[in-house]
């Protein structure tokens, strides 16, 4: 009997393991019924990231308000085969090629002083437009079908929330961007390449004054152009309205 | 009896699996992040964000100093440390995120309750060791002793750990002599992702700080445990009773144009004035910025101009 009541308990155990996993399994045959049934993104965010963000720029004032010195790469974990490339970056190549926007790339757009606006583009894609360099990132938490799409500055976004478990509230969103166009961690032309990755999350804290911080806790790897994960959290904060708006396009030595 | 024993064993172990896979994913498959994480450890500096500015007497980069505070920190002379009373004001509460060492963090708890009482953050090399107390008590009387560390509470909060530090004993944001009252108060946040423990500061100061200094630093969580190092003890360095106190006229200290030349950084920027920190600034100095040229004599690692040098041309 004891034999049988321990089975049962086994039984149920082995049901209880096998919903989570088995939601992952059955997810491709079900997804039109998911789809349908579970929330959007959007309907599922544990923290509001919408509305217009502005750097606080704190940190790394040197590398970021100003061009650093040609050659330049302190804090960076950069290989050794970067330093040629660190050593020869040409501005006016960069224009001639097309590539000023180089700097902008989802690796350094973060850092770059400027101003975000937030959006929701549709209910399983955040939006975020950058008014340095006018550049906009589209973060999906519905990949999409085998994007056959060459790199490009902002590369591939996946992102999924990370909520709090229950009863506390709030979470985290967590983002991951591939299929990079190579670019400039630094404006001085500290490189990746296009096989880097860029871990993102993106966490709010409150500020005394009411405000509100939306800190970007960012991991850059790379198995080319750097030695180590680059490690960077940039920080902003919330403003009441687009009124400072201010897109400007990218360029290669500002 | 020996079957019974093994499935009803197997059976607790597949349900403990089951349990703590819950508190992954959600039914949508979604991560969940706990309420709350492994706080104690040891945590190695990651040291690729340039917070420190530290490395010039007058580096004001990223502050947003009042008039009184930018005057107190240019009144500043290093000779200062020699000064028993004067020896540990550069490692205050801030110095967790502004200086290079990792953290060694411990929990304490109620031998009768077990339940958490505080977290001790440990000293390294001459900054205090800090508790965080997480027992809901009130902070003390504003009369109260105030300290290199201060007092500080915390509590868990959007799976975050947030804590407020107050009663800090005046001191320096910057260790080169940048002025914090003991009227500052500290939030702090720490969140954990994976391995990387971020800290999150926010310091306001309303005597010597316009705007809240703001840094957030990364941590790695380190296999092997850190070593622990003696805080700030006052000694003996020469400086008698009754000496005075080695100071710089404001207007008149040496070396306030050292980093600004070094870098060909603006003055305002380089003396911490708010309108630096935001983006119209850099579009303010766009047409009129000329970058350093290229280090070509004692560079040391990664470019750098560690050592100093003449005047820019």
């Amino acid at each position: 009997m004891r034999s049988l009541v321990a089975i049962a308990g086994l039984a149920v155990a082995l049901a209880a393991l096998g919903s989570p996993a088995s939601l992952h399994a059955q997810r491709p045959l079900d997804s039109a019924r998911d789809r349908s049934s579970s929330p959007s993104a959007r309907e599922a965010a544990p923290i509001d990231l919408t509305g217009y963000w502005v750097s606080y720029v704190t940190e790394n004032w040197r590398y970021r308000m100003v061009t650093p010195a040609k050659g330049e790469y302190r804090r960076i974990p950069s290989s050794p085969a970067a330093v040629p490339i660190i050593n020869a970056w040409d501005p006016s190549a960069d224009v001639k090629a097309g590539n000023q926007c180089k700097s902008y790339g989802a690796g350094a757009i973060m850092n770059v002083p400027g101003r975000l606006h937030i959006t929701w583009q549709d209910a399983n894609t955040l939006r975020l437009d950058i008014d340095a360099g006018t550049q906009t990132r589209l973060l999906r938490f519905t990949p999409r079908a085998s994007s056959k799409a060459g790199p490009t500055w902002q590369g591939e976004s996946t992102a999924r929330w990370e909520p709090v478990a229950a009863p506390d509230r709030g979470g985290s969103l967590s983002v991951v961007t591939s299929n990079l166009r190579a670019g400039y961690l630094r404006k001085n032309g500290v490189p990746y390449s296009e096989r880097a990755t860029v871990s993102e999350h993106f966490d709010l804290a409150p500020l005394p004054d009411g405000g509100q911080l939306l800190l970007v806790n960012t991991v850059i790897e790379d198995p080319v152009y750097l030695n180590a994960p680059y490690v960077v959290s940039p920080h902003f904060k919330k403003e009441p309205d687009g009124s400072k708006w201010d897109p400007t396009p990218c360029s290669s030595t500002w | 009896m020996l079957i019974d024993l093994v499935v009803r064993r197997w059976a607790l172990a597949v349900m403990t699996v089951a349990l703590a896979a819950g508190a992954v994913f959600a039914q949508d498959g979604a991560a969940v992040l706990a309420s709350r994480f492994e706080f104690a450890g040891s945590w190695a500096p990651i040291g690729t964000e340039d917070v420190q500015n530290d490395s010039v007497p007058v580096d004001y980069l990223g502050l947003a100093l009042t008039d009184e505070g930018r005057t107190r920190a240019l009144s500043y002379d290093e000779s200062q440390k020699s000064m028993v009373e004067r020896q540990c004001q550069g490692w205050g509460a801030a110095y967790m995120v502004l200086g290079p060492f990792g953290l060694r963090i411990s929990t304490q708890t109620d031998p009768a309750t077990n339940r958490l009482v505080s977290y001790t953050i440990d000293a390294w090399e001459d900054w205090m060791a800090m508790t965080i107390w997480m027992d809901n008590r009130p902070h003390p009387s504003a009369n109260a002793l105030h300290t290199q560390a201060g007092f500080t509470t915390g509590r868990w909060e959007s799976g975050a750990l947030a804590a407020h530090t107050t009663h800090i004993k005046a001191g320096f944001i910057r260790k080169t002599g940048v002025p914090l009252s003991d009227q500052a108060t500290i939030d702090w946040r720490f969140f954990r992702h994976g391995d990387v423990l971020t800290v999150l500061m926010v310091a306001r100061d309303p005597v010597y700080l316009v705007e809240p200094e703001i840094i957030s630093k990364g941590f790695r969580l380190s296999k092997t445990p850190l070593d622990y190092r003696d805080p700030c003890v006052p000694g003996y360095e020469g400086r008698e009773p009754g000496d005075p106190v080695p100071h710089f006229a404001p207007d008149q200290n040496p070396f306030l144009d050292e980093f600004i030349k070094l870098y060909n950084l603006p003055r305002e920027a380089v003396l911490g004035y708010r309108d630096t920190l935001y983006p119209e600034y850099r579009k303010k100095i766009k047409d009129t910025y000329v970058p350093p040229p290229p280090c070509t004599a004692d560079c040391g690692v990664a470019g750098n101009f560690v050592r100093r040098r003449g005047p820019t041309p």
